[in-house]
């Protein structure tokens, strides 16, 4: 789950971080109210949950109040990548010397928490690892003993020459880390960390991104969570037990298990078609999750065509020929409905569908071709 | 012969009274399995299905039944834990299930394991089974049959779907191992490309990636270098999107990095035969078997 800028630097303060003291509004008013209060010039940043909102026109810089009423007023309802912006954060502007990027992250092949400093902050860090590598320091942490202080300061040095900068870099370090573990992070980033002219260090942005698996357990980061931010039916299919993600094609899919829905969206596309969404509806069978799914990919107006692929090991395959039937029974179905289903009780669910007039392949490969076909048939064009 | 459990294999179950854990045991057992003790703290001195006895500690249980391996079926929260007094009881083998272990618990846990050279396999995983001797976890048994074919794979119903096609075809399987679908696992594709290699009745193997990170990428490099055997492998999520988790949460495009194409390119360029859909392996497999 991704966290806010503003959400991000209020956990960094927590953890000692000297960040701006911004403040989170609305509406333009509330902007120029804000900013009249900060005094100097402020910043304006779209709080939304992509990379490159700078590029985009969703970050600011503005020398007075009226000024950021403006801006406030251009960048509220503006669209960057999909997403709409409804809240925007104004921060006092700081003076900058320098900026640097700290950033840590779970490496996945050391399996363990790794951060990466570089002297060239401010930019993408991608960019700088594909085009000057050797700016980036990289060093991973034995979660066991965690940052030792040593450590810290090797990091700070490699920032800054002077020793009192790498001591200030090296606290906010170690006040990252502390804030990284404690959140359940999977990536925490300060980009960028600056100098000020008075020689002080300071986070002008953060970001945080909170482990899934973290959130079972912990009720004060689902709290953070920012549902107007996300696309309705993900939250939807998410309050269901549902994994829902939408994509732009016409080929609904209804899968169990993550890997075999991957291979069905590839396979839609291997026979000239685009799925219309990634859609997995677990391991258990229960009919009810079956209806929540049909009910979620009928919703999307391109959907013209769904194919279900049910690979029936601890699935059974009864269970889901009942829900597609109590589906269609209480919300008819407007376009073409492919059934691929094969594994436990298999014999009972092919009878299930027949005896309601429905039909349904083993083979996964028929069904998707068929699928494919269907909805290029229904939106007026024929499958590559 | 098989990798990693075989007809020898005595297996622990922690969990064995929760929903999940007691009904996968049941089928473990039928399968036939040497299931000798379960774990349920509270509940020790009672008997799993009159037959199997139930401790309150994996330690104690693996002192008094000399099971080899465990397997674990315990909520998210307890998983790790769960994994670690694995680890501390003797066992060489710990098999976890459970989906949804936060991934800085997994940071603490492959140390904890590495540390005590106990192989973990999962979390987040369908386990393993070696067909006609023994399986951990949760693969349907029936799919299965025994052969010369060595199946690993990230995956659950995709191994299902792909082994399920290999039997269908007549092609049996050594051993087919789930090695799970999260960022931080205990056993990577090197490590069963590695035993698969060894293993004298494995005559070619089926490998299953997705997208996220570079285990398929090394993976590759390291059939290229070490080994004899053929490989064939696929790699699921050619069309998911930038930076969403795919269900698994290992299965995530990030940045420019993990992407389908990558690996596909790497597994070309070190002589990996490429399933370009799931029921091309039948033939690529079949290429690869030796003549009989």
């Amino acid at each position: 789950m991704n966290l806010h800028e503003y959400q991000a630097k209020d956990i960094l303060r927590r953890f000692g971080v000297t960040t701006p003291q911004g403040e989170v509004v609305t509406t333009p008013e509330a902007a120029r109210e804000a900013a009249t209060k900060f005094g100097g010039p402020v910043m304006v940043k779209a709080q939304v949950h992509v990379g490159g909102r700078g590029k985009a026109g969703g970050v600011k810089f503005c020398t007075t109040a009226d000024e950021a009423y403006e801006k406030a007023s251009n960048i509220l309802g503006m669209s960057i990548k999909g997403l709409t912006v409804t809240k925007v954060l104004i921060a006092p502007a700081a003076d900058i010397v320098s900026e640097a990027y700290v950033g840590i992250i779970v490496d996945r092949a050391r399996k363990k928490p790794v951060f990466m400093v570089s002297a060239a902050g401010g930019i993408d860090i991608e960019e700088v690892a594909a085009t000057t590598p050797e700016k980036i320091r990289y060093h991973a942490v034995d979660v066991r003993y965690g940052l030792m202080p040593f450590e810290a300061l090797e990091l700070g040095f490699f920032l800054y020459q002077d020793a009192k900068l790498a001591r200030a870099a090296a606290k906010v370090m170690q006040q990252l880390y502390a804030a990284f573990m404690a959140t359940g992070c999977s990536l925490a980033e300060i980009n960028p960390l600056v100098v000020t002219p008075a020689g002080d260090v300071v986070a002008l942005d953060g970001k945080m991104v909170v482990d899934d698996n973290e959130l079972e357990r912990r009720a004060d980061l689902e709290a953070l969570r920012d549902v107007e931010s996300e696309n309705p039916a993900e939250v939807d299919a998410r309050n269901h037990n549902l994994t829902f993600i939408k994509l732009d094609g016409n080929v609904g899919c209804i899968v169990n298990g993550a890997g075999l829905a991957m291979a069905t969206m590839d396979l839609v596309k291997y026979y000239g078609g685009e799925p219309a969404n990634f859609l997995d509806i677990g391991g258990s069978s229960n009919p009810e999750k079956v209806v929540n799914a049909l009910r979620l990919i009928t919703a999307d107006p391109n959907v013209k065509a769904i194919l279900f692929n049910i690979f029936g090991g601890i699935t059974r395959t009864d269970d889901v020929a009942n829900g597609i039937v109590t589906a269609i029974k209480s919300n008819p179905l407007k376009v073409p409905l492919i059934i691929r289903l094969t594994g436990t009780n298999e014999e009972i669910a092919m009878q299930i569908l027949k005896q309601n007039g429905l039909s349904a392949s083993s083979d996964m490969d028929e069904a998707v071709k068929e699928a494919v076909r269907l909805a290029a048939a229904a939106s007026g064009g024929t499958a590559a | 012969m098989s990798v990693f459990i075989d007809q020898d294999t005595k297996l622990v179950v922690q969990g064995i009274t929760g929903r999940d854990g007691s009904f996968h045991t049941k089928q473990m057992m039928q399968y036939g399995t040497q299931v000798v003790a379960g774990v349920t703290p509270g509940k020790g001195g009672q008997s799993f299905e009159d037959t199997v006895p139930i401790f309150n500690t994996v330690s104690e249980a693996v002192q008094a039944s000399g099971a080899n391996t465990a397997v674990i079926y315990v909520p998210p929260p307890y998983a790790a834990d769960a994994i670690m007094e694995a680890a501390a009881s003797g066992v060489s083998l710990v098999v976890c299930i459970t989906e949804g272990v936060p991934v800085l618990d997994m940071t603490r846990v492959y140390a904890f394991v590495k540390e005590r050279g106990v192989r973990l396999l999962g979390p987040n995983c369908p386990g393993l089974i070696s067909p006609g001797q023994s399986k951990v976890g949760i693969i349907p048994g029936r799919i299965c049959t025994p052969g010369p074919v060595g199946v690993v794979s990230r995956s659950g119903t995709l191994t299902y779907e792909v082994v399920y096609q290999l039997t269908s075809a007549g092609i049996g399987q050594t051993s087919c191992v789930g090695i799970g679908g999260d960022p931080i696992n205990g056993t990577n594709f090197i490590d069963c490309l590695e035993a698969f290699e060894r293993d004298p009745a494995t005559k070619a193997i089926a490998m299953m990636g997705e997208i996220g990170g570079t285990d398929e990428q090394e993976a590759a490099e390291y059939v290229r270098d070490k080994m004899k055997k053929p490989v064939v492998g696929f790699i699921a999520g050619q069309t998911a999107p930038p930076g969403r988790r795919m269900g698994h949460a290992g299965a995530i495009i990030s940045g420019s990095a993990g992407t389908a194409a990558e690996k596909i390119e790497s597994f070309e360029q070190c002589g990996i035969g490429v399933a370009k859909r799931p029921m091309d392996f039948v033939e690529l497999i079949k290429a690869r078997l030796p003549k009989t």
